[in-house]
Formats: C-alpha cells, sequence, structure tokens
C-alpha cells in the first residue's frame, strides 16, 4: 500500500518492543494525574488563601511552567535534578518528577475554577456549623469542586498522555520509544511512525468518547 | 556554581558566536509558528464552521473526522508523520523542504483546537441573529461573512490568544526533525559549551518574551475590534 509494507509487525516485536513502552506512558500518565492533582490542589488554595506570602509564590510558579514549552521543562529537571541531589538520574524517573511539576500548574488551574465554582453560601453555611478552615474545604468545597471539574480534568488528562511522547526529548522509553526502535530495528521506521499514530488515536479517541459520556451524565445529574 | 555568559560570545565553530545563533534560532521559532498559526487559523475557521452547517450532513462529518484526527493523535507522532510518513508514501512531497513539512503538523494539529473554538463560539451566538439575517434576504454564506463570523471572531478572542501561545511553544517539538529553533540550539549549545544553565535561560527567556509579545498584540486587536455594548458576550471565554 503506497510503497508502505505493514506485515512486519507479529505478537514478538509487539511483546518485546511496544508493550512496556506502553506500560510507561501509562504509567508516567498515572502518577502525574494523581500527583499533579494533590500538589495543584495546593497550589489552588495557596492562591486561593488571600495571604501574599502563599499566593505570590504559587502564582508566579503557575504562570512561570505555564509560560515555558513542555519539552524545554523536561530539558530543564533533566539537567537540574542531577544538579541537585549530585548523582545521575534515569531518563524515566526524571520524566515522572517533570510530569508531576509541570502538571500541578495545569491542575492547579483547573481546580482554582473549580473552588470558586461553590458558591460562597456554602463554605459560610461550614463555617456556621463550626467547621475549621480544613474540615471546610475537605468536607464540603473540595468534594464538589473536584465533581465539578471531573470531565475537565479527565481532558486535561488525555492531553498529558499525548505530550507523554515527548519525553523523546531525553530519550526515555515510552510508547513512541517503542514503536521507533522497532522501526528502526526492522528497517520499517515509517510503517512503525504509523502505527504508533493509529495505537495514539484509538487510546485518546475512546478515552474523549468516554469523557463525552460522562460529561452528559454528569449534565442530567445536575 | 558561578555564572559564565561568557559563553554566548564564543564561536560555534562555524564562524558565528552562541549568540548569533541563538538569534537566528529565535527567528526559526518565530518563523514556524508564525507560518503554523496561518495554517491553523485558516483551516480552523474553515473547519469549525463547516461543523455548524446542520444542512450538509456530509460536511458536518468531514470537519468532524478532521478535528478528531488532528486532536487525538499526539504532536510529536503527527510531526513525525509528515516528516518521515507522507513522502514515503506520497513521492510528491519528497520535494517538498522539511520546514514546510513541520508547518502542516503544527498547523493541522492546531486548526483542530481552533475549529472547535470557532464552533463553540457560533453556537454561543443567539439564534435571532442568524434567524435575521436570513429574514433580511441574505443567503447562508452572506450571513455567516456578514454576521455570524464576524461576531463569533470577537466572542473566541480570547481562547484564540491562548491557543496561539500554546501554538508557539508547540513549536518546540521541531526540534525532533532537526529544524534549527530555540530547542534545539539548546540541546545543541548545551551539550557543545556545557554551560546548560546560562543556555537554557536565555532560551527561556526568548520563549516568555515571544509569548508575551503574542499576549500584547492579542490584547490590543481584542480592544480595536470591540463592539462598543457588547463587551459581555466574550465572557464565556474558557481556554485552557
Amino acid at each position: 500500500m503506497l510503497g508502505l509494507d505493514l506485515t512486519f509487525l507479529d505478537w514478538d516485536i509487539i511483546s518485546k518492543f511496544v508493550l512496556g513502552g506502553l506500560w510507561f506512558s501509562i504509567k508516567l500518565t498515572i502518577i502525574a494525574t494523581l500527583g499533579g492533582i494533590v500538589f495543584g490542589t495546593l497550589l489552588a488554595l495557596m492562591r486561593l488563601s488571600g495571604r501574599k506570602v502563599l499566593m505570590l509564590p504559587a502564582t508566579i510558579y503557575v504562570n512561570g511552567m505555564r509560560a515555558i514549552p513542555l519539552v524545554m521543562v523536561i530539558l530543564w529537571f533533566f539537567l537540574l535534578i542531577p544538579f541537585l541531589i549530585g548523582k545521575p538520574i534515569g531518563a524515566e524517573l526524571s520524566a515522572i518528577v517533570t510530569f508531576i511539576a509541570f502538571e500541578a500548574a495545569y491542575f492547579s488551574e483547573i481546580m482554582r475554577a473549580g473552588i470558586q465554582s461553590i458558591p460562597r453560601g456554602q463554605v459560610h453555611a461550614g463555617q456556621a456549623l463550626g467547621m475549621s478552615y480544613g474540615q471546610n474545604m475537605r468536607l464540603v468545597v473540595l468534594p464538589q469542586a473536584f465533581r465539578n471539574m471531573l470531565p475537565i480534568l479527565l481532558t486535561q488528562t488525555i492531553i498529558l498522555f499525548q505530550d507523554t511522547s515527548l519525553v523523546y526529548a531525553i530519550g526515555a522509553y515510552d510508547l513512541l520509544k517503542g514503536f521507533t526502535n522497532a522501526g528502526k530495528i526492522y528497517g520499517r521506521p515509517e510503517e512503525a511512525y504509523l502505527l504508533a499514530a493509529v495505537v495514539y488515536f484509538v487510546i485518546c479517541y475512546a478515552l474523549s468518547w468516554s469523557v463525552k459520556r460522562l460529561q452528559a451524565k454528569i449534565a442530567i445529574v445536575r | 556554581m558561578s555564572w559564565d555568559w561568557q559563553v554566548f560570545l564564543n564561536d560555534d565553530g562555524s564562524g558565528r558566536t552562541y549568540l548569533e545563533w541563538m538569534i537566528d534560532a529565535w527567528g526559526w521559532t518565530l518563523a514556524v509558528a508564525g507560518s503554523s498559526w496561518v495554517v491553523a487559523v485558516v483551516m480552523g475557521a474553515l473547519m469549525g464552521t463547516l461543523r455548524t452547517l446542520q444542512d450538509s450532513p456530509w460536511l458536518v462529518r468531514l470537519a468532524t473526522v478532521w478535528v478528531e484526527l488532528f486532536r487525538n493523535i499526539p504532536l510529536l507522532v503527527q510531526v513525525f508523520l509528515w516528516y518521515f510518513v507522507v513522502p514515503k508514501m506520497f513521492p510528491l512531497f519528497q520535494q517538498v523542504p522539511g520546514f514546510v513539512l513541520v508547518v502542516f503538523a503544527l498547523g493541522f494539529f492546531t486548526s483542530a483546537r481552533i475549529a472547535e473554538q470557532v464552533r463553540a463560539g457560533i453556537q454561543s451566538l443567539p439564534r435571532g441573529q442568524r434567524y435575521a439575517a436570513l429574514a433580511m434576504g441574505f443567503t447562508t454564506a452572506q450571513a455567516y461573512r456578514y454576521v455570524i463570523l464576524p461576531m463569533a471572531f470577537r466572542i473566541i478572542l480570547p481562547p484564540l490568544t491562548s491557543e496561539s501561545m500554546n501554538l508557539l511553544k508547540n513549536s518546540a517539538v521541531a526540534f525532533a526533525v532537526s529544524i534549527a529553533e530555540l530547542t534545539m540550539f539548546a540541546m545543541q549549545a548545551q551539550e557543545e559549551t556545557s554551560r546548560g544553565v546560562e543556555v537554557y535561560l536565555a532560551v527561556t527567556a526568548l520563549y516568555m518574551l515571544s509569548a508575551f509579545a503574542v499576549n500584547r498584540v492579542s490584547a490590543t486587536i481584542e480592544k480595536r475590534v470591540q463592539i462598543p455594548g457588547f463587551i459581555v458576550a466574550g465572557g464565556t471565554g474558557g481556554g485552557h
């Protein structure tokens, strides 16, 4: 077909090259999502705290991260982490740290919008019941903010999954790298890229379709 | 650790300083981003508009496929597709320079996102505007040209601005196919000079400066084209 030969790929190659990469891409996505939500929520709370000591560093961090290309952030961390801890660090571990730090900035913006979407009356009601700030956030505000923002959080996770391919810059072994290596070794790089595109497409399309379904469900409940 | 900014005055081995190389690289970044922006806005406006034409289901389907296809494949993979796979499948593309192929990749990828914004912008307009235009005897094309699109574009300016800044940042992936842009410069200069921190700081500053410039230009445009008394319509712009 059009000068391509897709027959070279068999199960042996897939299990040898691709599955390991796919597993790392998924692992990176899940860890960065969870870590990003935790640290992102903290950043959001800092920015909404009303105290300058907390607001200023959080704002600088979030806006700074969002102003730089992800590839540059990946390169920065890969350069700086070994420098700070005094010993070399693997590309995979560096990628995990980078993505948590980077995604925290994006998730914090989502969580900030989510927290602000909760009517003030609810916060005041919590205070009137004698709840502390922590109890109010944990029991009243955050659960609702999280539920309101769930579709956007999931959409961001799909973008995150696509962005994991950028670990190419530091040579970490992810899904794309698995296909690239298989293509190189078997002398079929173009076919390998095409198959990589198909696999990414199927995963991302299925995920965004489920998010759409979920969104429709939530919309009715509200 | 001590700074060594002198490194930018060193010769890179080809008779120019690292500073000159970096300025060239900045030019490539702006060229890639600027050309891709034109492709993205033209195709995004077209596809976003097509998706709202309820009387032509096939055009809606075509535009939907366009958006889903370019939105659900990572940008880096799309760059590889354009750079390696397309020329192999269609020999016609073997004559096309790599720069143009990257512009297609980045432009089409971004066009899918802009198409979604254009569609949302059109759909956020009160139905009455379309009906009013049709009642005045406008054809569908005229209604879009004179009534719907001018309003829709003003509404989506804020998200379009942040998408333009995303495009600028995304142009960094061009490093993967050896376009001599800023990220490529950063990686190579870091390796050659071992002054990674200085090199990365300078490159990061240039990215931030460029993004800031885009932001200012859009703010100016937003002010220029704003319709008196209709500012609140822009309040819907979310954009992440």
